[in-house]
């Protein structure tokens, strides 16, 4: 099976989910002569012209609004935000129409779209462009909301997301783009609101998403040479939320620790804590603990921005915590 | 924070408690520990503790009076605190608690706190820090609850009273607040956070320190197992009992249990008992004698033993002078211990579904007080030399009639003596005391003529009953227990054997 980066694996999904269905287009900043800020859309206004790869002002709530009426009127808008921090401008667009207008039209305007973007920090980007928004947008209800962490999990969620008829949110990372994983050749989809278990172990279960399942993947790593072994859920889908998956291994270790990048606060751990105490309460031997950002604005000194990050080091000191271990 | 003085479960049957005397004047300055009334329960007279610091504020029962569990008997608080809506609830409880005895009817009437008349939508849960920093009501004022600033634009009082004993205020209260006092009276002063507006009481078993903290998996692989929390160790934070130590009490149970099974008697340190699960034949035999006679199928042996080697003690005994002299009681209690010992399986408990059998012989024994009856145990009787019980039991039989007896001396017996021999009773049944399965009734010492050796001669004489709970003991078993009795207390010189 072919190694590509997230980055590719991207492409090729907008590709052939572009070839498969010609109502499909991409808009958004620099996707099409510059081949995308970060090459995400690479080749594609050259295979599909300029009126399925279309170049926008720098307004993102204008575009957003564009990309609502083109799916209102028939159309499978793809809505690439440069960042989600740049998104926020056009939440009036994601949340107000896209995710209701179904409902408030009692049915008659299907929103087939996806609006996606890096999410979540990168390096010294500082405090205004550093920033996870899932929490925000999963608290929404008309959103489906996905966090791929690898580049398979990426191409075949994008894919499902273009045939989606609800608006879709959908969040990759700058830190994730050149990250390498095998990806098959054949067309696949990866479901919706399906988490996977990425790593098989018996000792405590960490749930997380997008990025930090890398971090995850590392702790797992770690902790086995110690003899401690890891569930590694990953969500993959924020919302709508595959607990069962969640509740299935911790019901088996006995122990979980979620790890987001984002804050703490209503956080998506918030939530997986939430649903793990109602349906484990009687499996779980230690509290449920969490791993997240500091609680300030993305500091720009690189030492003081590792320190507020979360990590492998944190992670474990917290596996180590809900095991009763020294640590 | 102000803090409830409660009717607390002060035994372990305790239902309600008649207040005997306050021993604190509203105003008095109390320390959390110290005691604050004196509560007569179904045991005992023993003393109300007050849980905070502060100025004993209401006493809102009456001497005399009696409350059930978990009433409000008075309000803790600091001088200028509002108590108002604490001493509602407690006028709740006394009106459900039978009115004859309530307080004085001026005390009800300041307690009733007011309902606002339209709960506003900004007010729950959100601590005001306006409300917070204002003056403190004045005591009169601190009954009623007032307008609240965040809410000004409202017609109506502010705070949502979470408190439903308010609902039952007078609508002439409601009245004069609605009229008299709104938008400028003094705010209400509301717990920081939003929460109760007081602390709460501590359960019955926090406050003995008896709950052992654990995980909830860590009960729920305890409950699968039969197992007790109270006997495993925690070693989680601050005592958290964890799955580990389930697992490694399970194991040293396992290994205990069949070390227990060769040796007799007290082997092991954590074997205080072993769990027996019902066989088959048990449960019918259970289930067949209880159809036929009440909820414990009680059989009763009665035996007579020849005290004429017991007298002899005794009387040699008390020859060496006062400390060495021993009662019949004495003598009978030591020899039913070691009999117990011998016998474990008269020394146990109906569980229900299980029979515990206990290695440790815990020997409750019935003391007589004029309000009825009570049994003080005398712990590890089996290993107590006569002398142990014979003080411990006078001990105990004084403060049970002083009613000075704490909960934790009247419970966990695993078998009860019960004596009417100084009455002169010849011979009784005594009633089992659940979950124990059996007693045994004592009867008193008299000359008899009995048959020796072909002749007529007058001996003494000691009548003994014990009654069994068929489901645990048979015929024979109690029995044999009973053989054993006898031969310790015809021949007492076998007790020191």
């Amino acid at each position: 099976m072919p190694v590509i980066t997230y980055r590719d694996a991207l492409n090729q999904a907008l590709r052939e989910e572009m070839q498969r269905d010609d109502r499909v287009f991409l808009m958004g900043e620099e996707v099409g002569v510059y081949q995308g800020a970060y090459k995400v859309s690479k080749g594609l206004l050259q295979e599909f012209g300029e009126m399925r790869v279309v170049d926008t002002p720098i307004t993102e709530l204008g575009f957003a609004g564009v990309g609502v009426g083109a799916a209102m009127v028939g159309l499978r808008p793809i809505v690439e935000f440069m960042t989600w921090n740049f998104a926020l401008l056009a939440l009036d667009q994601v949340v107000n129409a896209a995710a209701k207008m179904l409902y408030m039209s009692g049915g008659q305007y299907p929103m087939p779209m996806v609006f996606r973007g890096p999410n979540g920090a990168a390096l010294q980007l500082s405090a205004q462009h550093s920033q996870a928004w899932e929490s925000w947008l999963a608290h929404i209800p008309g959103l489906k909301v996905l966090a791929p962490g690898t580049p398979y999990d990426a191409k075949g969620l994008l894919k499902s997301a273009i045939r989606d008829d609800n608006p879709v949110v959908f969040l990759e990372g700058e830190m994730l783009y050149n990250t390498k994983g095998e990806v098959p050749e054949e067309d696949y989809l990866v479901p919706i609101g399906k988490a996977e278990l990425k790593r098989e172990g018996e000792h405590c279960t960490i749930v997380s998403h997008g990025k930090m399942v890398l971090v995850a993947m590392q702790v797992a790593d770690q902790l086995a040479k110690e003899g401690i072994t890891i569930d590694v859920v990953d969500l993959r889908t924020i919302r709508p939320m595959d607990v069962d998956t969640v509740v299935t291994s911790v019901r088996k270790t006995n122990r979980a620790v979620v790890v987001e990048e984002g804050w703490e606060f209503c956080g998506v751990g918030a939530q997986v804590a939430d649903y793990i105490q109602r349906e484990c309460f009687d499996d779980l031997d230690a509290p449920v603990l969490r791993v997240h950002q500091a609680d300030v604005p993305m500091p720009y000194a690189k030492a003081i921005e590792k320190a507020a990050k979360p990590d492998v080091r944190k992670t474990i000191d917290a596996v180590k915590r809900v095991m009763y271990l020294e640590s | 924070m102000a803090t409830k003085v409660v009717m607390e479960a002060l035994s372990p049957t305790m239902e309600e408690g008649r207040l005997v005397k306050w021993l604190k004047n509203e105003g008095d300055q109390v320390k959390s520990g110290e005691p604050l009334a004196e509560v007569e329960t179904d045991k005992a007279v023993m003393e109300i503790v007050a849980r905070g610091d502060g100025i004993l504020r209401k006493r809102l029962a009456a001497e005399g009076q009696t409350a059930p569990v978990g009433a409000l008997i008075g309000v803790i608080g600091g001088s200028d605190e509002d108590i108002g809506a604490l001493v509602g609830e407690g006028t709740k409880a006394e009106g459900s608690s039978g009115g004859a005895n309530a307080g004085p009817p001026a005390q009800q009437a300041a307690a009733a706190s007011v309902k606002p008349s339209k709960p506003s939508r900004a007010a729950e849960g959100i601590p005001s820090p306006q409300a917070e920093k204002t003056d403190p009501p004045s005591e009169d004022q601190a009954e009623v609850d007032v307008v609240d600033p965040d809410a000004s634009g409202e017609s109506g009082t502010a705070d949502v009273d979470r408190d439903p004993a308010s609902d039952q205020a007078s609508g002439e209260d409601t009245a004069q607040a609605a009229g008299g006092r709104m938008g400028n009276a003094a705010p209400r002063h509301r717990p920081p956070s939003g929460a109760q507006p007081a602390t709460e009481q501590p359960s019955h078993a926090e406050r003995d320190g008896e709950r052992p903290k654990s995980s909830p998996l860590a009960r729920r692989l305890a409950s699968e197992k039969g197992m007790d929390l109270q006997n495993v160790r925690g070693s989680g934070p601050a005592g958290r009992i964890i799955k580990r130590d389930i697992e490694a009490a399970a194991t040293a149970q396992a290994a205990s249990a069949g070390a227990g099974a060769v040796s007799n008697g007290p082997s092991a340190e954590h074997a205080d008992f072993e769990d027996i699960p019902l066989s088959p034949i048990r449960k019918t035999i259970a289930k067949r004698l209880i159809q036929s006679i009440g909820p414990i199928p009680t059989f009763y042996l009665t035996a007579e033993f020849d005290m004429a080697r017991a007298s002899e003690m005794r009387s040699a005994m008390g020859e060496m002078g006062d400390e060495f002299k021993v009662s019949v009681n004495d003598i009978v209690m030591k020899a039913v211990a070691i009999a117990l010992s011998r016998h474990p399986e008269v020394n146990a408990h109906w569980l229900g579904d299980r029979i515990r059998v206990f290695n440790r012989v815990h020997l409750g024994m019935a003391v007589a007080i004029p309000e009825g009856l009570i049994t003080p145990v005398i712990f590890d009787a089996d290993g107590k030399r006569m002398s142990q019980i014979s003080v411990e039991a006078r001990e105990l039989a004084k403060r049970a009639r002083d009613r000075k007896l704490k909960p934790e001396e009247y419970t966990g017996a695993t078998f009860t003596v019960s004596n009417l021999g100084m009455f002169g009773i010849d011979q009784f049944t005594a009633i089992i005391n659940p979950p124990e399965s059996a007693i045994l009734a004592v009867g008193s010492v008299e000359e008899k003529p009995v048959v020796v050796g072909g002749e007529v001669v007058a001996r003494k004489r000691m009548r003994v009953t014990l009654s069994c709970d068929h489901r645990v003991i048979d015929g024979a078993t109690g029995a044999k227990f009973l053989q054993t009795l006898r031969r310790l207390i015809e021949n007492p010189l076998m007790m020191v054997y």
